[in-house]
């Protein structure tokens, strides 16, 4: 009797410490909950603290958040053409995709890389690389468009781009794929023989931020994965890593793993500055092409040039370097000191870390441990600073946080490890859900980190949001790094693959943002500023109508004289001056796209009707109160009809109502 | 003159000056959709704010377009206060009370006719509303000052720095008559 009643108060004595255990980790989680909910609550009306700009991978694009809120604020369209707003079809904005390929609107788009001054975001432009067709792109942070595009000749898949120099002097790029240069029909088995990679440097003009490819250095025919430019002492360096060093060609997943190491190869671009400058280099012929959006006129123009300057390492003695590194290196990211240049091992189990000191004093003491197409290979005990040991498995990309931590995501392991610089100790992990590629730190590449958040990239989400058939959305993870701790805030789905991301204070930015474009500075050549100055003017089989639009109305609404083989193009100007009221335009039957006009700009939309009849237009951003009024009609008659060319409009305006 | 007629009569005119560097009158315009504001200033010589959207926004009732080019006392006005300013130095300089009175009473009477000519130019634009216009609205006069809401906006008029110091000029001139009136009584 005595045991069991013992028992069972034991029994009941156990249950109640495990309900109250129970109740009080509920009770935690829930305000670990709570708490993290408020510092991602961003009040209606209120502005977040950063804008994040994440890539938008194979969608082509450039999507830009609010931090910490995670609210998806614009999406820019950068290399795929945008039928929302007729980027990439209309006339103006057609050049931009211009490549020596043709007309590529689509693209894939990875690294943003902001412009820098100093070490230091500025906010002035964000550049982005086109993966497929090598190219990169400048957006203009006042309008938040991409204004530049340039093509990257000697290249194939443009992965190790566009990352810039500390003041953006240059922004850089390298080829993913070697390829045979000059590009000619070879066998494949050729390669070693044949193909070469090429580590690109585009100067950008410190006024107007204009990209011209400066000089390539023609490299041995790795694949080249990912760059990044040194800052501080590594300031006139930049340092790419590569893998398959075994110059493989196919089934490169068991092929190009063969070696223990591969590199990263550390450019010195003053070195190759002054051997440009004394000649020591070679002119190489690939037709690319360079596109441009006047700002005056808005209207996007190319040019194809046709030259390259090239770098030999044997004609230019000191321009490059190899640094030995384990195994198949992915990411190389250069700490805030600018001192450390860290490398993701993506087969190994470490984090390699080169020390610029330790690599000065290598090269100074020609420690070299063999020679590679003529290019020095350090020894790796020589430039290596330290590792870390037992990290997680594939560690990919590092960001610093400006107080002597670095945070490196893990692909394989799916997580976020905390580390010490110069201890390499591993401090905190925290996991992500899934498959971690990039994180962000806003300024976390740069010399002076806004050390306060981390963002996660994820490729899978499975089960972490509502399914939505076999593609799930891809998603970014907001996770505290100000306590000792990391913690997660907020997880939210993503536009596209959120493959790198870059952020920065909104107050850099939101005070100079766009928001008309004065009438008076239009400088288009098609640009009708007065609805007295619309008409409609026929140039044999091109038809140009001058068009205006404000609230609510086009002039002309009515137009006739139209033939069925006629070309029409609408030059449409929104004469209106106030700020948030663009206009669309919309024909029925357009092959290409609507227009979205901003205030005091002119677009155009070319329109090929196919049979007579007699075709409403409208606009299709809701401007006005009377919107749905603001439309009109174009009327195409049969070839050799001879409608006179007009407005259509009665001969006398209709009588006021009586 | 006392000094001190002569130093209120100069003051006065130096005061009307502000004219030229601040605006006589502003409209602040209030809507949902303008959290920022919308405005409009009437200076002696110029229409200023944000003409060009009040225009915009005025179709929508018919009201004719603000032109400043077509407003005759833009130009003019300017020329009268300079006159008005000059010639109340003048009357300080030479301390005549005759003219002293004689400058006050112009003063007041441009300024009266300066507010019933601004009252005029309401009522025509308030009153002479397109009759094809989208939204019909009955005939109105804006307020010279106050208050009035008129669709999904409010409207706000009053006096800026400008007007405020041509007021208090006017008022300082009769200061100057009262003072050397009774100076003179006694």
């Amino acid at each position: 009797m005595r045991t069991t009643t013992l028992v069972k108060l034991a029994v009941a004595g156990l249950c109640v410490f495990a309900i109250a255990y129970v109740a009080r980790a509920a009770k935690e989680a829930r305000s670990l909950a709570a708490n993290a909910a408020q510092r991602v609550y961003v009040a209606p009306g209120s502005y977040d603290e950063f804008y994040a700009f994440l890539s938008g991978g194979f969608n082509g694009q450039l999507a830009v958040y609010g931090l910490p809120s995670g609210r998806l604020l614009r999406i820019i369209p950068v290399f795929s053409a945008h039928p929302e707003n007729g980027y990439g079809f209309s006339e103006e904005t057609k050049p931009l995709l211009m490549t020596s390929y043709g007309h590529v609107p689509w693209d894939d788009t990875h690294h943003p890389e902001l412009s820098q001054t100093k070490g230091v975001p500025d906010g002035r432009w964000i550049f982005i690389n086109a993966n497929n067709t090598p190219r990169i792109a400048r957006i203009d942070l006042r309008s938040f468009e991409t204004v530049e595009t340039i093509e990257i000749p000697n290249a194939g898949g443009q992965h190790a781009s566009p990352f810039a120099t500390e003041n953006t002097e240059y922004v850089v790029a390298g080829t993913r794929f070697s390829v045979p240069i000059p590009q000619e029909d070879t066998a494949i088995a050729s390669y070693k023989d044949k193909f070469k990679g090429t580590l690109s440097f585009i100067k950008v003009d410190p006024e107007s931020g204009h990209m011209r490819l400066a000089f390539q250095v023609l490299m041995p025919g790795f694949n080249y994965d990912l760059a990044h430019c040194g800052k501080g002492p590594s300031h006139g360096w930049c340092f790419y890593t590569s893998y398959n060093s075994e110059q493989a060609s196919t089934l490169l997943e068991v092929n190009a793993s063969k070696n223990d190491k591969d590199f990263v190869a550390a450019v010195n671009w003053k070195r190759a500055e002054e051997c440009v400058a004394q000649g020591k280099t070679t002119q190489l012929s690939a037709k690319y092409y360079h596109n441009l959006m006047d700002e005056a006129s808005r209207i996007a123009r190319s040019e194809v040039l046709d030259s390259q300057t090239v770098i030999e390492p044997t004609q230019c003695e000191g321009v490059v370097y190899l640094l030995p590194t384990p195994k198949s290196p992915h990411g190389v990211d250069v700490d805030s000191t600018g001192r450390y240049i860290v490398a993701g091992g993506k087969l190994s189990a470490t984090i390699p870390v080169h020390s610029f000191e330790k690599m000065q004093k290598a090269i100074a003491e020609k420690k070299i441990a063999a020679t590679i197409e003529g290019i020095p290979v350090l020894e790796f005990e020589a430039v290596l600073g330290g590792e870390v040991p037992n990290a997680c498995l594939g560690p990919l990309h590092t960001e610093f946080d400006g107080k002597g931590y670095a945070y490196t995501s893990c692909f394989l392991s799916s997580e976020v490890i905390k580390w010490q610089l110069e201890s390499w100790k591993i401090v905190d992990r925290i996991p992500t859900y899934y498959s971690i590629g990039h994180l962000m730190i806003p300024g976390g590449d740069s010399a002076k980190p806004w050390g306060k958040y981390l963002v996660a990239m994820n490729k899978i989400t499975k089960d972490r949001y509502l399914p939505t058939g076999p593609e799930l959305t891809q998603s970014a993870q907001l996770i505290d790094i100000t306590g000792d701790k990391m913690q997660l805030l907020l997880d939210f789905p993503t536009v596209g693959e959120p493959h790198y991301a870059q952020a920065i204070a909104a107050e850099l930015i939101a005070e100079k943002s766009t928001r008309i474009y004065p009438l008076e500075n239009n400088a288009h050549p098609h640009a009708t500023k007065a609805e007295k100055d619309t008409r409609v003017v026929r140039d044999g089989k091109d038809v140009r109508v001058y068009m205006t639009t404000i609230r609510s109305h086009f002039k002309p609404d009515n137009i006739e004289g139209i033939e069925v083989g006629d070309t029409v193009y609408f030059h449409v100007t929104n004469v209106e001056q106030d700020w948030d009221v663009p206009h669309g335009f919309a024909v029925l039957g357009a092959q290409n796209a609507e227009l979205l006009i901003m205030p005091g700009e002119t677009r155009t939309l070319r329109w090929e009707p196919q049979a007579p009849g007699v075709y409403p237009f409208y606009c299709t951003d809701f401007c006005s109160a009377l919107h749905q009024e603001m439309q009109g009609y174009i009327r195409v008659s049969a070839k050799g009809a001879k409608v006179p060319l007009g407005t259509g409009a009665p001969a006398t305006p209709p009588k006021p109502n009586a | 003159m006392k000094t001190a007629t002569r130093i209120l009569a100069g003051a006065a005119a130096v005061l009307l000056l502000a004219v030229y560097a601040f605006p006589l009158w502003r409209y602040d315009l209030g809507a949902p959709q303008y959290p920022e504001g919308l405005g409009m200033t009437i200076w002696v010589h110029k229409i200023g704010g944000q003409l060009a959207l009040v225009n915009q926004l005025n179709h929508y009732i018919g009201m004719k377009e603000i032109q400043p080019d077509s407003l005759a006392e833009l130009r003019w006005i300017p020329w009268i206060v300079g006159a008005l300013s000059a010639s109340g130095l003048l009357v300080a300089i030479l301390g005549r009370f005759a003219w002293l009175v004689a400058w006050f009473v112009t003063l007041a009477v441009l300024g009266l006719a300066g507010l019933a000519d601004f009252y005029w130019w309401l009522y025509d634009y308030g009153t002479n509303l397109s009759p094809e216009a989208p939204i019909q609205l009955p005939p109105f006069v804006p307020p010279i000052i106050g208050t009035k809401n008129l669709a999904n906006f409010e409207i706000t008029t009053y006096p800026d720095v400008g007007g405020l110091a041509a007021f208090a000029a006017g008022l300082l001139a009769l200061l100057a008559v009262v003072v050397e009136w009774r100076g003179r009584a006694r």
